[in-house]
């Protein structure tokens, strides 16, 4: 299970669970669901770590338990020595100076009745970021930054489009200098040609500012453009994790094959689809031994019974498959 | 394709808007075009560019302040913006279905799945309970439900998404309809689901020789399953083509730039290429093209002239640049007519 990697490391995940429970009325039994169960791995500076997995495989409950949004269950989330998970109060702020995160929905995250100079300079403020006589000319300039004019400082939230709202997310996640930020679906919600200025942007500020991203999505081809390595998340697992032209060449495990054929893309040639059956499996009911055997065309008995390891199939490549080639 | 296939939908210089306290707004401005027995047109473009309410129009479902201003809709000969509510609910569910993206919110929570396809057909056909029933199975079974009798006594909320929208197209195919509006199906659907959907959908279509209208914003799934492909934008068509052609050798700037702009799984790129801007908004609607304002190549007259729809063997565009008039037309100035500085466009060109 040791998936460390001689770069500088950033932030380093150690079997990283959070359950929730569910039920436990008079009459029905408590139930957990093993939203993220056992992670582990490890982000290094500079690089962007693109997370991808159907809904419901627990990827935003990671991202959010990462920042402590939520509390792990267990596990450890160390960064620059601290476990995140021990954080007291004053600590934990000063974590999240450093960690940002940007959601998949602006109109949610970003409160209604603020302008946008007030929601900056609120944050900019709690973080004392620049001192009050340059904080308008800072939070200006970083206006321009993300591609919204100066004017957007005296805006509300509703008179934006939707591209804008997102860099104005941006612009908040931005405003208090962080070294890790968080994508969880970021440009999701938006369309095509929007999506395409987005994803520009994000990575002009990474080259700009030396940040680090963890992108979590559920679209393939928008994780591989913009991630140097990506993890495959099923169920609340890690099922692959790899640089990210070894992972889409060579797949290794039959999940993340599957899941790459059944991406519609644009170009001509048209590969052999490998349809899966069924559905998810609810995190309620976990199968048992590998937690994809319910639905893997490559199962066998072994894999009913075993769960397999997380280990190395090749140079920098994990999965966790019986049969991984 | 064009005159050897019969048409079964023709949408002919289509005008809806919305009524206003005082004024109205026009969106859909002069849309046209057929939907062929047996194949699959896909419509696709940006949100807010008319698509679901093009289909909207179609089935006769505008909401209250919406209204056609001009056009017709002619199916099997039929013009559908001349008939009247109980003739309207005669045709939908029967000869014209429509799926749509989240099925949670079309399917009632509180009858059972079963009830709700057995419904449709007891609605359109003299038949009885029992045997209403006993197609809704049929349906089910169609569909690819795994144990299909016992699913017919679940409620929505027992059932996963994929397999509610497979609810959705069982009360959808449940009366053998000739032609079905599907607005994006799939949209709420995971990649794996989705695959099983889109799979599901050609196999229907080709078993029964039914049309497919899909509305949809993905360009992935429009080249996997349409025959041929709409492009709107801004409630205008600018460009039609039957599938490979308009992947290959997209004509209007504004499909070639959407083409450009999505990452593919087989290509590396440090940038995307993009379309500078975003959609105008209806009350802001350039005079001219109104793609205008994001064109790379637009000239002068472009921002006053609106450009016809140059039909042409299997590929028809709106844009100038394909017309006789483009080499006399004169080059971008960032002026426009009065000699006013056009700010906005220049912001844009930078």
């Amino acid at each position: 299970m040791d998936v460390k990697q001689p770069n500088k490391i950033l932030l380093e995940v150690n079997g990283l669970k959070k359950y929730f429970s569910t039920g436990g009325g008079m009459l029905k039994k408590k139930q957990q669901v093993k939203a993220v169960d056992d992670m582990t791995f490890t982000v290094k500076e500079g690089e962007t770590l693109g997370i991808v997995g159907e809904s419901g495989c627990g990827k935003s409950t990671m991202g959010r338990t990462l920042l402590r949004l939520q509390h792990p269950t267990a596990g450890e989330v160390i960064y620059n020595g601290q476990d995140i998970a021990k954080l007291k109060n004053k600590d934990l702020r000063k974590l999240r100076k450093d960690i940002q995160i940007i959601f998949q929905d602006p109109f949610g995250s970003l409160n209604p009745r603020m302008t946008v100079g007030a929601m900056l300079s609120e944050i900019v403020r709690t973080h004392d970021i620049v001192s009050k006589k340059e904080e308008k000319k800072y939070l200006e300039e970083l206006l321009l930054e993300v591609g919204l004019t100066p004017a957007a400082y005296w805006k509300y939230p509703h008179e934006f489009s939707g591209g804008q709202r997102q860099r104005v997310s941006i612009a908040r996640a931005l405003a208090v200098q962080p070294k890790l930020i968080i994508c969880d679906e970021a440009v999701s919600a938006l369309d095509v040609s929007v999506q395409a200025q987005v994803l520009n942007l994000l990575q002009h500020l990474k080259k700009k500012h030396g940040l680090t991203y963890i992108f979590i999505s559920h679209d393939l081809s928008v994780v591989k453009h913009i991630s140097d390595r990506v993890g495959v998340m099923y169920l609340g697992k890690l099922v692959e994790l790899s640089d990210k032209h070894d992972l889409y060449e060579r797949p290794a495990h039959p999940y993340t094959q599957a899941l790459f054929s059944a991406i519609p893309d644009i170009t001509e040639e048209k590969q052999e689809r490998i349809v899966l059956k069924g559905d998810v499996p609810s995190p309620l009911h976990i199968p048992s031994g590998c937690r994809f055997h319910t639905r893997c065309p490559l199962a066998t008995d072994k894999c009913v019974e075993e769960a397999p390891v997380f280990e190395q199939v090749r140079d920098g490549h994990y999965a966790a498959c019986h049969y991984a080639e | 394709m064009g005159e050897k296939m019969d048409a079964q939908l023709k949408v002919e210089d289509l005008h809806v808007g919305f009524k206003q306290k005082k004024s109205s707004v026009n969106i859909l401005n002069g849309v046209s075009f057929q939907v062929y027995k047996g194949e699959t047109l896909c419509i696709v473009g940006e949100s807010g560019c008319g698509k679901s309410l093009t289909s909207l129009s179609i089935m006769g479902l505008l909401p209250k302040q919406g209204e056609v201003q001009g056009g017709k809709i002619e199916f099997e000969g039929e013009n559908l913006v001349q008939k009247n509510m109980k003739q309207m609910s005669r045709l939908r569910g029967n000869d014209l279905s429509m799926i749509f993206q989240e099925p949670m919110t079309s399917l009632n929570p509180v009858h059972t799945v079963g009830k709700q396809v057995a419904e449709v057909v007891r609605t359109h056909r003299q038949v009885g309970k029992k045997e209403a029933y006993s197609r809704a199975l049929e349906m089910f079974e169609l569909v690819g439900i795994p144990s299909p009798a016992e699913r017919l006594h679940n409620y929505p909320h027992e059932l996963s998404g994929g397999m509610r929208q497979r609810v959705m197209i069982a009360m959808a195919l449940a009366c053998n309809p000739k032609l079905l509006i599907a607005d994006e199906p799939t949209t709420a659907l995971d990649v794996t689901i989705q695959a099983q959907i889109l799979e599901l959908l050609n196999d229907i279509k080709a078993e029964r020789q039914m049309s497919i209208m899909m509305i949809t914003h993905d360009l992935g799934v429009v080249s996997e399953v349409a025959d041929r492909v709409l492009v709107m934008y801004a409630g205008e068509v600018i460009e039609c083509a039957n599938n490979r052609q308009l992947f290959n050798n997209p004509q209007h700037p504004y499909t070639q730039g959407l083409i450009a702009s999505i990452p593919k799984l087989k290509e590396e790129k440090d940038e995307l290429p993009i379309i500078e801007g975003s959609v105008p908004s209806p009350e802001k609607m350039p005079k001219g093209c109104r793609f205008s304002t994001r064109c790379p190549f637009a000239k002068q007259e472009c921002l006053t002239d609106s450009p016809p729809l140059q039909e042409a063997e299997e590929h028809t565009v709106r844009c100038w640049m394909h017309t006789d008039r483009w080499e006399e037309m004169t080059p971008w100035k960032g002026v426009d007519e009065d000699g006013r500085e056009a700010t906005e466009q220049d912001l844009i060109r930078s």
